[in-house]
């Protein structure tokens, strides 16, 4: 090519510039890559630190301390059901050097304050138990457990000690005799929330999350689907349609709180429901879900090819039969997996909950949705401000749990959706 | 008509059209030739024409071939559909409208050994108006014009008329003076083979009737006498 | 010609005009279907052939700002009358559409869902008859005889228009409305469903949109060329391929455009 007008010169670039050209392309190329999956790596980084934390302190939260003593069920006391006394006498004639009253307290305290419970359902299984003597294991007190654990040092004379020289010389004697023991803590997934740590259980909350949970499946479910197939099949597209949409986008955007104080106001106070109790929970867990799922409901039926509609249409069917028949199940799969990423997203709400008084501290395991009840993130929110070092570990214990529950929803949309999935 | 929007195809079609109005021109030339070495009685010139018939034999089968293509991969319809099955049948009128002319100059070539004769010059006569009609029709196709062509198809009653007139005035030649019979058979068969170039150039009115209006040329044409019942 | 000018109509049109907003989609179309003859509708895109077949089974109603004027009979009766049921129209008027669009179901359910939400089969043992009956007459039988139970979707992209088409009849329609049927078909299927477009014509009235020229040409008796929302030129199939009249339906058929 000797021609060097303009358009030869374009038309035949030197190749160095070519090849340099794809040089700067590629490496833009992989530039890009590397960012990307740097900023995956930094995610997992942090995700892994958390779990990390999370599982490191929370794992020791399912074992808890006993510990053995020979009890007498002396009718006497069996009688007063002072079982606390039984424990005390047997306490006293394990260590029988034991005399003063401050002393003997504080030989008591090695003990949970709740550990009778275990003797009463014993003898109530077994009511030929009375006047025999029996080595029983019981719940070791907070600290008592936390200084097995080497949460609290066992340094007599440490600073800062939760527990006495006197109390660590006796744990020691336990330990040395092989009555002192660690055993899978059944009251930490049995139990409803207690002052003492050795007694607090998740049970409470989980029954609470369960029956808020179910409230919001049974009212937000059928309330976004009815809402998604009538705005995206049957709503005429004008201005009413477009406003009323774009409120809907609004509302997934509204702070939880607000839905909160909505349900205060008006479940609480206008309707007069009862405070604390999973109903209103799940009353308002549903607002905070509707949103999303008129959102994904209306994105699955709009993902059902207009293809399909028009063949049933075709062939006589109405727009009820349509959706009905057509329509519906083919974006179940995805209503659904919507509806369980809301739930998933209201199973963590804490802030709206707190509104409506499920907070209150409740001891026991609710019966039904109007009986007051915690949930397990307020659960984790009450553990981590209350201060006894052994709730530490069993608010970590009750993030596990409600990870473990998100997981297991997630799991499910997961797994519906391969279900149901169809290909067209 | 405006333009396909395949430019190759308006290439391609206007190259079929040009072949065949080359060979027109050459049946045309091929024709005047003919005449020509009859009239002049030249030998040389009619052997040029005998040979030249290859050429337009050659023209046909590139036709022939190019139509074949044409139909096969642009599966033309309408006028172009028209087009190219006109040009295929007016490349094998012209071809035979060419083998009539050789086979003129052909007989020529045999008269030229004999004494002349008169009634050369009615055949000539002849020879001039098919000539002519010849020539309306490749420029009426050419031009597309349908008028031109209807006139060409009425003009073949006046071929027919000088034919029949032709023979008889032969079949009398022949009578008066039997030495003639040999030379004037031959002029016989060339009147013929004229009078069939006049026919061949009515089909192909008729068929670039068809290729500009879409329908066959309707009616019956007009004869002149049969030369069968004088 | 199959049909006697001197029959009716099935479907008669006559001054047809449908308006998508401000948009004039197809301008004043007078078109006559005559019973068992296949008509080609062609003509490029937005030319309001396609529209004009959905006026036929009244799909344009699902179009909210679609209005149609002008009067459409189905064997006399005004398809736009008021107490016409737009369900019931649809069950003499099957369609065929683009795209081969069987439910995510099974074979058998794909031609049963008809029959079933127009009532049609007293019985599960009528109710098999009319599917089997339907794949028959599509000729898709023989193929899908032992796996009437796998999706519909399954299928090969012919057989899949095969099924849709067994899936119209079903509902024993008197006119199918085909909206370009082949255009995402190779060859062979192609020529397969051509075949049962041919077998069909026997008991139904068909009406074929279709931007192959050659298709129109080889299934058709008849061909309408529309242009610009209106119909330019109507004839027998064979005169309007080798003599168009009119220079757009020359120009288009040619591919002279623009």
């Amino acid at each position: 090519m000797t021609d060097n007008s303009p358009t030869a010169a374009a038309a035949h670039r030197p190749s160095l510039d070519a090849a340099a050209h794809v040089r700067r392309r590629y490496a833009a190329e992989r530039r890009f890559k590397a960012i990307g999956l740097g900023a995956i790596f930094l995610a997992l980084g942090f995700l892994a630190i958390l779990l990390w934390t999370i599982v490191s302190n929370g794992l020791s939260a399912f074992m808890q301390t006993y510990i053995r003593v020979d009890v007498r069920f002396d009718a006497e006391s069996v009688a007063g059901e002072d079982y606390q006394g039984a424990i005390k006498s047997a306490l006293y004639a394990r260590f029988p050097a034991v005399e003063s009253r401050g002393e003997r307290r504080e030989l008591a305290a090695l003990l949970s304050s709740g550990a009778d419970t275990a003797l009463r359902r014993m003898l109530t299984a077994d009511p030929s138990l009375v006047g025999t003597t029996k080595p029983v294991w019981l719940v070791a007190s907070d600290d008592v457990d936390m200084a097995i654990k080497g949460h609290i040092s066992r340094q007599p004379g440490a600073s800062g000690n939760r527990l006495t020289d006197r109390q660590l010389g006796w744990l020691g004697e336990l330990e040395a005799a092989g009555t002192v023991e660690k055993r899978f803590n059944t009251i930490l997934l049995s139990s409803g929330d207690s002052r003492e740590p050795e007694l607090a259980g998740l049970w409470g909350a989980v029954v609470g999350s369960v029956f808020s949970l179910v409230i919001t499946l049974i009212v937000s479910f059928p309330l976004g689907v009815a809402t998604a197939v009538y705005l995206e099949e049957f709503a005429p597209k004008n201005r009413w349609t477009a406003l009323i949409e774009v409120n809907i986008n609004n509302l997934a955007a509204v702070p939880s709180v607000v839905f909160g104080l909505l349900g205060l106001a008006i479940f609480l106070n206008f309707l007069g429901m009862p405070r604390s109790a999973p109903l209103v929970g799940g009353l308002v867990l549903a607002l905070i879900c509707l949103p999303t799922i008129i959102i994904a409901g209306r994105a699955a039926l709009k993902a059902v090819p207009p293809s399909i509609r028009e063949a049933a249409l075709g062939l006589g069917a109405s727009r009820l039969q349509v959706v009905n028949d057509h329509v519906l199940p083919l974006a179940m799969p995805g209503i659904m997996t919507g509806t369980i990423l809301g739930m998933a997203h209201a199973l963590g709400e804490t802030a709206p909950l707190l509104m409506i008084g499920m907070v209150a501290f409740i001891v026991d395991i609710p019966a039904s949705p109007l009986d007051p009840s915690a949930v397990l993130p307020v659960q984790v929110y009450l553990w981590a401000d209350s201060p006894e070092r052994a709730f530490v570990e069993r608010t970590s214990a009750a993030i596990m749990a409600l990870l473990l529950f998100l997981g297991a929803m997630n799991l499910a949309a997961i797994l519906l959706r391969k279900k149901f999935e169809r290909r067209w | 008509m405006s333009e396909h929007t395949v430019k190759s195809f308006d290439e391609e079609l206007s190259h079929l059209s040009n072949t065949i109005a080359r060979m027109g021109g050459l049946a045309e030339a091929q024709l005047g030739a003919a005449l020509q070495a009859l009239g002049n009685r030249d030998s040389d010139l009619a052997v040029r024409v005998v040979a030249a018939d290859a050429q337009v034999d050659e023209l046909e089968q590139e036709v022939q071939h190019f139509t074949v293509r044409l139909l096969a991969l642009r599966q033309p319809v309408a006028a172009d559909l028209r087009q190219i099955v006109a040009a295929l049948k007016i490349a094998s009128e012209l071809e035979r409208i060419a083998d009539y002319a050789a086979n003129v100059a052909k007989r020529a070539l045999v008269l030229n050994q004999q004494a002349a004769v008169k009634p050369v010059g009615a055949v000539i006569n002849l020879a001039r108006l098919v000539q002519s009609i010849l020539k309306d029709i490749m420029d009426a196709y050419v031009e597309q014009d349908v008028d031109k062509a209807i006139g060409v198809w009425n003009r073949d009653e006046e071929v027919d008329d000088l034919y029949t007139g032709l023979f008889r005035e032969l079949i009398t030649y022949m009578m008066e003076d039997p030495r003639t019979i040999t030379a004037c058979t031959h002029l016989m068969f060339m009147a013929k083979n004229i009078e069939r170039i006049g026919d061949h150039a009515t089909n192909i009115a008729e068929t670039l009737h068809f290729l500009v209006v879409g329908t066959p040329l309707k009616g019956s044409r007009p004869k002149g006498p049969s030369v069968e019942a004088p | 010609m199959s049909h006697s000018p001197s029959l009716p109509a099935k479907v008669r049109a006559r001054d047809i005009n449908v308006h998508y907003g401000d948009k004039h989609a197809l301008k004043h179309v007078d078109l006559d279907i005559h019973a068992h003859e296949v008509v080609a509708l062609i003509g490029p895109s937005g030319c309001g052939k396609s529209t004009f077949l959905r006026c036929i089974n009244r799909m344009n109603d699902q179009v909210d700002s679609a209005r149609v004027t002008g009067l459409l009979t189905l064997d006399g009766d005004d398809i736009y009358d008021r107490a016409v049921d737009v369900v019931q129209l649809r069950a003499r008027v099957g369609m065929v559409f683009q795209k081969p669009n069987p439910f995510p179901k099974s074979i058998f359910d794909n031609v049963a869902y008809g029959p079933r939400i127009h009532g049609m089969a007293r019985d599960q043992a009528e109710l098999d008859e009319i599917v089997m009956t339907s794949l028959e007459r599509a000729g898709l039988l023989a193929e899908v005889r032992d796996r009437l139970d796998e999706p519909g979707t399954s299928l090969s992209g012919g057989q899949q228009q095969r099924l849709c088409i067994a899936r119209a009849i079903a509902v024993s329609p008197e006119l199918i409305l085909m909206d370009e049927p082949c255009s995402a078909l190779d060859p062979i299927a192609t020529a397969r469903v051509e075949e049962l477009i041919d077998e069909l014509r026997e008991n139904f009235t068909i009406v074929i949109v279709t931007h192959s020229m050659q298709q129109a040409a080889r299934v058709s008796q008849r061909t309408a060329f529309f242009h610009l929302g209106e119909l330019v030129e109507v004839g027998d199939t064979e005169q309007i391929f080798t003599n168009p009249q009119h220079p757009l339906t020359q120009g288009y058929i040619t591919g002279r455009f623009g």
